[in-house]
């Protein structure tokens, strides 16, 4: 890891990734809120993990199977119950394609 | 004059609703004119559910009176805004899903409803279960019932509060870093997080899932027991979700210790922790001494990379897990013009200044040229905690530890600086990293009439021998309840 701060410029790339507006005081807040964190979890460089295998998961191990069947009934209208905006059967979404 | 019936155990209002001394819906009323009185001090309660609290009641007593009803046939229960309860809001503390009605119940839901408990209401929490303090919930921070001046712990503070003021009789919780236990102990309840994968996270809005569980807050670790036997099982539609039988926990509690070998980590008592939580927990140990059980002196010594490990792993699975939240299907929608806009200025306003801090370390942890350095190492870390435990667990069969280094702190006093809030999951965190199991008993006050929790960890899958160990230090009487000032 480097020892270089974050810049403006990482925090804007990572808020674009992440979908979210920024305001000017929340990109520098959110700049030294993730220098302060980066800055504490630089210590887990003082082990060595060469020949450490990463854990992904801590339940049992292997992926249940079932037969490609669909179980679950239709429910469009409870699906569509939440729309923020719907038209017929639809969730209605600003233009995409042009 | 009030018949106060909300203050009796689970296990002594199942034992009254089935000889039909009692009704559910008296229980039922006594529980919401509690929370009438409490609420404008506590704020355990995001939504009440009087209506259909007092339509599942009548349906309870129907039951009652046909016989052979289960356990927790009557019996209100609190749930945290996280279950997803079908008809009823659900709103993770969170402003993007502040009218969110779920179609649907989490399956640990429909056990609890199956079995004929009642859901009084869905408790306060911090925004998508992130924090340790309640005080990021979108609606309002929950009070400490023992001091209103101080928080209630969190992520699942409503749901401690809840209980520890008599407003239920249980509550759920989740617990990803700490969230039951930690509350737990602030609050002077019990609180278990079981093994991962011990019960279904179907329904559960998920935070990290690698590391979230679903667990019971309870006035005994009996009632716990009680409540965790309905939620644990296999569940098809949790792919984690382990197929074990789940054993009738209530049979664990014997009583007997004898011969237990309890691990008491060097590394778990350190400078910085308040003096009254160490001498609380280490009268607790002479008590199970006293019991037959031995102590011995355990190293776990990767304990002070686990914050570090956590905060790289659970938020970058929180930022995959909230992704989801673009305003497009259900919740909160910001209208623009194009679609990235919406999702930028929808999360922008729906979002906690919490959350947006998690999801963003988490993003960053993932991106292009930073994921080997820091989401691979947590993760890697993560191999070496767990490690540390199945090590430990040669030489014991149970860890016992504090829950937090200090009583519940003061309102406001660790919102400054983030760093010193997610130090105060210092105790709780590796259990999550390893997916063992851990519960918070009571064991103590300070000289603030506050309560000091201690944690009985055990091997994954182990929920018995912490449910005997729980149960045979709650016989002693060493821990005296104290009424809370609310």
């Amino acid at each position: 890891m480097d020892e270089t701060k974050i810049t403006l410029e990482q925090v804007r790339h990572v808020a674009r990734l992440a979908r979210l507006e920024l305001s000017p005081e929340q990109e520098e807040r959110l700049r030294a809120d993730m220098d302060e964190m980066l800055a504490y979890v630089d210590k887990l460089n003082e082990l060595d993990t060469n020949d450490v295998a990463p854990t992904t998961q801590v339940g049992e191990a292997g992926t249940p199977m079932r037969d490609d069947v669909v179980t679950n009934q239709p429910a469009a209208d409870a699906m569509l119950a939440n729309a923020p905006s719907r038209e017929r059967g639809y969730f209605k979404v600003p233009k995409i394609i042009e | 004059m009030a018949s106060e019936l909300n203050r009796l155990t689970i296990a002594e209002a199942s034992s009254k609703l089935r000889a039909r001394a009692i009704t559910a819906t008296q229980l039922t009323r006594d529980c919401l004119e509690r929370i009438a009185a409490a609420e404008p001090r506590l704020h355990a309660f995001i939504t009440v559910c009087e209506k259909e609290s007092l339509e599942q009641a009548r349906a309870a007593d129907a039951r009652l009176a046909a016989g052979n009803a289960p356990a927790l046939c009557g019996i209100p229960l609190g749930i945290k805004d996280i279950y997803a309860t079908r008809g009823v809001r659900t709103t993770c503390a969170s402003r993007i899903l502040e009218t969110f009605v779920p179609p649907f119940d989490a399956t640990v839901i429909e056990r609890l409803r199956a079995d004929g408990a009642i859901f009084i209401g869905k408790t306060n929490m911090d925004e998508f279960a992130m924090g340790s303090s309640t005080e990021n919930s979108a609606f309002g921070a929950t009070l400490n019932p023992h001091d209103t001046a101080r928080v209630a712990g969190g992520s699942s503070g409503g749901s401690a509060a809840a209980v520890a003021a008599h407003e239920c009789l249980g509550s759920l919780g989740t617990d990803t870093g700490g969230s039951i236990r930690e509350p737990a102990s602030f609050c002077g309840v019990v609180g278990i997080k079981p093994t991962y994968s011990r019960a279904s996270r179907y329904g559960v809005v998920a935070y990290a899932s690698s590391l979230d569980q679903v667990g019971p807050f309870a006035k005994s670790v009996r009632d716990a027991a009680i409540i965790l036997r309905t939620l644990a099982g296999k569940d098809a539609r949790d792919s984690t979700c382990s197929a074990r039988l789940v054993p009738d926990y209530e049979r664990a509690l014997t009583g007997d210790v004898q011969g237990l070998r309890i691990g008491v980590p060097r590394e778990y008592f350190v400078e910085g922790m308040q003096p009254e939580v160490e001498k609380s927990v280490r009268s607790a140990l002479k008590n199970y001494e006293s019991l037959g059980a031995s102590t011995v002196e355990i190293s776990l010594p990767h304990t002070g990379y686990a914050i570090a490990a956590y905060y790289l792993v659970a938020t970058a699975e929180a930022s995959a897990n909230l992704a989801r939240y673009d305003g497009i299907r259900f919740g909160l929608r910001v209208s623009a013009e194009d679609n990235i806009a919406l999702y930028e200025m929808t999360r922008a306003q729906g979002f906690g200044a919490e959350v947006k801090r998690r999801i963003m370390l988490g993003t960053f942890a993932l991106s292009a040229g930073y994921y080997d350095a820091y989401y691979l190492k947590g993760q890697k870390v993560r191999t070496l905690i767990r490690n540390d435990f199945e090590r430990a667990f040669e030489q014991c069969d149970l860890i016992v530890t504090p829950v937090a280094p200090t009583t519940a702190f003061k309102i406001g006093e660790k919102m400054n600086d983030p760093l010193t809030m997610y130090l105060s999951d210092i105790f709780t965190i590796s259990v999550n990293l390893a997916g063992l199991p851990g519960m918070s008993i009571p064991c103590g006050h300070d000289s603030n009439n506050l309560p000091i929790g201690m944690q009985l960890i055990a091997p994954p899958f182990a929920e018995e021998t912490i449910l005997r160990a729980g149960d045979a230090f709650e016989r002693t009487g060493a821990f005296q309840p104290r009424t809370p000032a609310v």
